[in-house]
């Protein structure tokens, strides 16, 4: 089977500091999203049973972090790993970061499943998966905790709301997980040392038969600041007993209890 | 004829977007078209007339069952054309926001997901949502000629909703997908919803050990709240994941939020900063839950927490 993982480098966001409202990402160290990791060891553990191949497929953004990524990933086990590295293509959006995903994984020989986290580290959006199944043309199934691939379908389970639901897609198929499907694994030292002598293909735009034009921004980004919470900030300190009488009666007057 | 799109998979969710969708659409000359799609779904088509929608497109076609994102963005697309729609507002519920991309991908739209403030700005949507795991808040404009935004639940209210003439209309959908429910059965253990909650008391590492968790259910129960709580405590597997609150979990907004034994890391509290009060129990005073927290209780949760149940039996 060939499964391709689809990883984003993402800052920290356990280390991004506010300075003056604003996000300081000086210094801040980027890794592979942690949602990634997981896709990419569900995506493992299905090619140890039913065979196969891992492709990591990335796009190479400002930050310029893109090696250590693709060798964490195929430390952890990816077979190749495919990177779009082009000077248009280093500030996306994401309809165009779906754009040169799909247009990368179409360049590739075989795609039987495609995984991705349910959402990157920093902002989260949840855009891209989607995108990418519809410029593909291809089923989907988000959120899965569990991943199962056969001969020609894979079967998932995802909890929604109040129901557990288990889905079977045809292949090929895309899939985000969630983080409890799995605990991913940490490369030991001679995996990261293998890392480096796999396969990593480096593609520019024009490789993939991708215009620049098309990933003009459909969305503009009018600011990003911490935000400013107007609460009251009143502490109670002292004896258990007295904090437990100022706080209740606090909620009280509040008006959120005692009604 | 141009109209302005909403939909959910939740009616409640769909009714909130339709009315706020109605004072938009009155300042852009709009029109409010709601569609409800799924089996059952012509039974919400009178509440999102009462709350808004001038135009109600109900299908209940078989391809809709288990809201499979594909059939859904398909359905959506098509009425989305036959409406004229330039703007579409989904609820950024799990569903909701699996659709937005797929959809704006049909339509060659822009989206913003997890939506949770919209405004009109000189006839600009700009829709705001958490940045870099919730540190910050970005605001953002779409350009494209058609706009989605997923909102989250609760963002807007229905209350006092000027109704629309909640027309049904039965559009001729081509509809397909991949996805086939295998099984869909009810969670055991009296799974919880948090995003409706009115109060909520969130748990974190401030507990020992799972068993202490006794201590924090039996303060929820004497403030008739529901048990939240950090994605650590699930990781743990002291919780289910349907407890979670915060950026891998509910997005919550409920009049009280008590945390206890929470340090107040951003991942989780961008699920809760939107509650009308913060209550914070723990026992480090720079504690950051005490930043985002209108009453705070700097003290050992063990003896806080029992005081406290105690003081509330007598209230």
């Amino acid at each position: 089977m060939d499964i391709v993982v689809c990883v984003k480098t993402n800052p920290d966001p356990q280390m991004v500091r506010i300075r003056n409202r604003e996000p300081v990402l000086e210094a801040v160290p980027y890794k592979l999203g942690d949602l990634d990791k997981n896709a990419l060891e569900a995506a493992i553990q299905v090619r140890d049973a039913v065979g196969g191949k891992v492709v990591a497929v990335t796009v190479a953004e400002t930050n310029r972090k893109i090696k250590e990524t693709v060798k964490e990933a195929l430390a952890m086990g990816a077979d190749e790993a495919v990177i779009v590295d082009d000077p248009a293509a280093m500030t996306l959006d994401q309809a165009a970061v779906a754009t040169v995903i799909a247009a990368a994984v179409k360049k590739l020989p075989a795609c039987d499943l495609l995984l991705f986290g349910e959402g990157s580290s920093d902002n989260y959006t949840g855009q891209v998966p989607s995108r990418v199944a519809e410029k593909l043309g291809v089923p989907q199934v988000g959120y899965a905790r569990k991943v199962e691939a056969a001969e020609g379908a894979v079967r998932c389970e995802r909890s929604m709301d109040e129901m557990i639901e288990t889905l079977e897609l045809p292949l090929p198929a895309a899939v985000t997980v969630v983080s409890e499907i799995n605990e991913p694994r940490i490369p030991s030292l001679m995996h990261i040392m293998k890392a480096g002598s796999k396969p990593t293909q480096v593609w520019t735009l024009a490789d993939i038969g991708v215009d620049a034009a098309a990933l003009a921004p459909k969305q503009e980004v009018v600011s990003n600041l911490a935000e400013e919470q107007d609460r009251k900030h009143v502490l109670f300190e002292g004896a258990a007993a007295e904090q437990a009488a100022a706080f209740v009666d606090a909620l009280v007057k509040e008006g959120v209890v005692g009604r | 004829m141009a109209d302005l799109l909403v939909y959910s998979e939740k009616t409640q969710t769909a009714c909130e977007l339709a009315a706020k969708g109605r004072e938009f659409a009155q300042a852009l000359g709009l029109g409010v078209s709601a569609a409800a799609l799924g089996e059952g779904a012509a039974a919400a088509a009178p509440e999102l007339g009462a709350a808004g929608a001038d135009r109600v497109f109900v299908s209940e076609d078989p391809a809709l069952a288990g809201w499979p994102a594909d059939a859904v963005a398909a359905a959506l697309a098509q009425i989305a054309a036959e409406a004229g729609a330039t703007v579409v507002l989904l609820g950024s519920t799990r569903r909701g926001k699996e659709l937005a991309g797929r959809l704006a991908e049909k339509l060659g739209a822009g989206a913003v997901t997890d939506v949770n403030a919209l405004e009109l700005e000189g006839g600009e949507f700009v829709a705001a949502r958490y940045a870099f795991g919730g540190a910050t808040i970005a605001r953002e404009k779409v350009a494209s000629d058609v706009r989605v935004f997923a909102i989250m639940p609760k963002t807007f209210s229905n209350e006092g909703a000027s109704p629309g003439a909640g027309t049904v209309i039965t559009p001729a959908l081509q509809l397909a997908t991949g996805m086939k429910v295998v099984e869909r059965r009810a969670k055991e253990g009296g799974a919880v919803s948090l995003d409706a909650a009115p109060r909520i008391v969130g748990v974190g590492r401030g507990f020992g050990k799972k068993e202490d968790l006794a201590l924090g259910e039996e303060l929820a129960a004497a403030l008739e709240a529901v048990v939240g709580c950090t994605k650590s405590l699930a990781d743990f597997q002291w919780l289910g994941e349907d407890r979670i609150i915060g950026l891998s979990g509910a997005k919550t907004s409920p009049d009280l939020y008590v945390g206890v034994g929470i340090s107040g890391q951003v991942q989780h509290t961008v699920g809760v900063a939107s509650a009308k009060l913060i209550a914070a129990i723990n026992k480090d005073k720079e504690a950051p839950i005490f930043q985002m927290a209108d009453y705070g209780i700097v003290g050992d949760l063990y003896e806080v927490v029992p005081a406290v149940i105690e003081r509330l039996k007598a209230v």
